[in-house]
């Protein structure tokens, strides 16, 4: 039983939700604090993420570089727009392939869900096309992009 | 050998997404098509074109009848790679879960 769901809603958003044991103020420390990021933020086998900076505050810069075994990598770079400890975080990121994507605007929520977690991430890109192209494009570190099932498309 | 490009793309028009949700119904020709989605021939014409390029629907020639269907190995290339997708984000919060339980306040 999968606890992931992901689908798209309208043409340029991406909604992905996951629950968790633990109590929301856990998972918002686990997406702020560098520390434990580079802990879980990884995607496939084999990737490791060697720079994690995080400004986390409103207006906070964040970059995050992501190398495989062979040393192939790519990085993220992008902006807190809102933190509201320990419910939402609201940021816009780019992926530098090397040349950066269109923006992504992010809202993660971490709501309670009895003694655990209901994680609702809802992703904003600027058009259907940028999406398909997120979506094609693959997000190799599998970070906290997404895509669809293909019932969500079809 | 069509790619995920040009599949993903296919499918970044909402009229091509809702043919393509008919069709998985069954098959259909144009003139089917045309109705419920109050376009002309040409136009869904147009955009079944782009679909079969992208590899994601087939023709049949049944006498002067052309149906459309969807084609299973394109449909399923996508498939695959959004489980692969799917998978690599689940990946990352199942670690994140044993994260959580190592941080865990006793």
């Amino acid at each position: 039983m999968s606890k992931l769901t992901l689908k798209t809603e309208g043409d340029t958003h991406v909604i992905v939700t996951r629950r968790f044991a633990a109590p929301p103020e856990a998972l918002y420390r686990a997406h702020t604090d560098p520390k434990l990021i580079q802990q879980w933020l990884l995607g496939p086998d084999g990737w490791t993420m060697p720079v994690c900076l995080n400004d986390a505050r409103p207006g906070g810069k964040f970059r995050y570089e992501w190398k495989d075994s062979k040393g192939h990598g790519f990085h993220i770079t992008g902006e807190f727009l809102a933190l509201e400890p320990f419910s939402r975080i609201v940021h816009v990121e780019r992926m530098h392939l090397p040349d950066p994507t269109p923006e992504n605007h992010v809202e993660t929520r971490f709501d309670p869900d009895g003694a655990g977690t209901l994680m609702t991430m809802r992703m904003t890109l600027p058009d259907a096309h940028t999406r398909a192209a997120m979506l094609a494009t693959g997000m190799e570190g599998g970070m906290e992009a997404s895509y669809v099932r293909l019932e969500g498309i079809i | 050998m069509h790619s995920l490009d040009d599949a993903f793309s296919a499918m970044a028009d909402p009229t091509r997404r809702a043919i393509l949700a008919r069709l998985a119904k069954g098959e259909a020709t144009v003139l089917d098509l045309a109705k419920p989605f109050k376009m002309t021939q040409p136009a869904i014409s147009q955009h079944l074109k782009v679909l079969e390029e992208a590899g994601l629907v087939l023709t049949r020639v049944d006498g002067s009848r052309r149906p459309r269907r969807l084609a299973k190995p394109g449909i399923e290339a996508v498939d695959r790679w959004l489980a692969m997708l799917r998978k690599a984000l689940e990946k990352n919060y199942d670690r994140l879960d044993q994260v959580l339980a190592a941080t865990e306040p006793k």
